[in-house]
């Protein structure tokens, strides 16, 4: 088909002017987004009212799609479980079996560790191991084209949702909330690349950042460097440094190991959780919120 | 009667197209497929193509003249409130995507479908890397692995996207009864 020829406009003024003032706007809407971009890229809160505002709108429409969606989720894993019962079976019977061993054997080091504490005289300042979270929320939407990885979650301010909470499912980290409107609010995913969680293995508390890569893993940095001592399949939890996150949710296991670090999967793969809580921020909820305020240097007398 | 509406044999007297919907559609699909593209799955790694750029792309390449140059603004705007790219990083892409287009058809009046494709495929190319880099500043790590199988899947997606505008454009011109 003859594409029309909307530059040739004949001899018609009003015509010819429409044309021209199109393309000045097309070109001035090119400068005007590089703007913004740019006001954007300086303040990342800029146009947080905008976009909070958006997502308010569009929360309706994501809270039905995430009903669907675990249900079309359902469906999968059912499918892929009649296919494989046999050595699924199989092989969770020998993990049930050593889990009741780890089990009781984790009594016996929990119950030696209450009364160590009570020889010492400790108050446990910390509060009890799962402190009650804010609010309960669904995903409802992510950021599935882009780079950056953020999802939206529905609960808000009107839920006492506040910046800065940490968002978890039952297997581990899944992000802090970024920003809050009404009746949603913007997680930083743990996989986005300006994600920084403080951690620390698991077995021996030996600390470590973990770094979203952008596309569904985590860069652990050690932060002594030297020898690596990582190994595929040591697990990484939050440390509780710089008093975010409270210290020992799960964020990662190793797979693979790199020159300085490793590179770990993600626990509680936000794909596959359906519910998140929102907890305090765990300097606020051990009572010191003082932790969170930044350090400011002493500012000199000056002599009069 | 065919599977499109009446045909013109027995076309109903006092129905006619709604100027409306024939102006505001394109627009609020490519804004549909913005607020969509984030809601079926809850991604780790950006998976989905973006299809509100590929909306746009569809549109204008199938019907040139229904959306005006400027539309990458407003449009790109919306997709911003959506995108979790930095405000401002679809206004600007969009624009110049529109811009571009638009020389493209000015240089090469006559294409043909594998042309149209590959125009769009490197325009998708283009965009996607972009929108990273821009994502990506004061970031330390490339993350091209993350950006190819995306690149891959929405070059394969464009033509059903393009089948789908097809289908909105017959829709377009939908004939309501009307009052005159």
């Amino acid at each position: 088909m003859a594409p029309p020829n909307t530059r040739r406009t004949g001899f018609s003024k009003r015509a010819q002017y429409g044309t021209f003032f199109g393309y000045v706007a097309a070109l001035a809407g090119a400068l005007v987004g590089g703007g913004v971009l740019l006001v954007s890229l300086l303040d990342h809160d800029a146009f947080s009212g905008v976009r909070g505002l958006a997502a308010d709108v569009a929360a309706p429409a994501g809270s039905a799609v995430a009903a669907g969606r675990s249900g079309v989720q359902d469906a999968g894993a059912t499918l892929y479980g009649w296919l494989t019962w046999g050595t699924t079976n199989k092989r969770m019977a020998q993990e049930l079996e050593l889990a009741r061993v780890r089990l009781a054997e984790a009594r016996a080091v929990s119950e030696e560790n209450t009364r160590l504490k009570a020889m010492l005289g400790l108050r446990d300042a910390l509060g009890p191991g799962n402190p009650k979270p804010v609010a309960e929320a669904r995903l409802i939407q992510s950021s599935a084209t882009s780079l950056r990885r953020f999802a939206t979650i529905s609960a808000g301010s009107d839920d006492r949702v506040a910046v800065g909470m940490p968002v978890r499912s039952p297997l581990g980290l899944v992000g802090r909330v970024l920003e809050v409107s009404r009746s949603t609010a913007r997680v930083l995913l743990v996989t986005d690349p300006e994600s920084l969680v403080p951690v620390r293995r698991a077995r021996d508390g030996l600390p470590a950042f973990a770094q979203g890569k952008g596309d569904g893993s985590l860069q652990i940095k050690l932060i002594n460097l030297g020898v690596n001592p990582l190994k595929p399949g040591d697990v990484f939890v939050t440390s509780g440094a710089g008093g975010l996150y409270r210290p020992g949710i799960a964020v990662g296991v190793v797979t693979q190991l790199s020159r300085d670090g490793a590179v770990a999967k993600v626990l509680s793969d936000p794909t596959a959780s359906e519910f998140v809580s929102i907890e305090q921020v765990f300097a606020v909820a051990a009572g010191m919120p003082e932790a969170l305020t930044p350090y400011q240097p002493p500012v000199p007398e000056r002599k009069k | 009667m065919n599977a499109f509406g009446p045909a013109e044999s027995n076309r109903v007297i006092n129905r006619a197209p709604s100027p409306l919907v024939a102006r505001a559609l394109p627009w609020l699909v490519i804004m549909a497929g913005s607020v969509a593209q984030g809601m079926p799955l809850i991604a780790s790694a950006p998976v989905m193509p973006p299809f509100g750029f590929l909306l746009l792309l569809a549109w204008r390449q199938l019907r040139p003249g229904v959306l005006p140059v400027w539309a990458g603004l407003p449009l790109g705007l919306f997709d911003d409130c959506y995108s979790g790219q930095p405000m401002g990083s679809g206004m600007l892409l969009w624009s110049a995507a529109m811009i571009g287009m638009d020389a493209i058809e000015i240089r090469f009046p006559w294409r043909s479908y594998v042309m149209e494709w590959l125009v769009a495929a490197a325009f998708i190319l283009g965009y996607l890397l972009l929108a990273g880099g821009i994502a990506h500043v004061g970031g330390s790590i490339p993350v091209l692995n993350a950006l190819v199988p995306q690149l891959i899947f929405s070059v394969l997606t464009f033509p059903l996207v393009e089948r789908f505008v097809a289908a909105c454009d017959r829709a377009r011109l939908w004939r309501f009864r009307a009052f005159t």
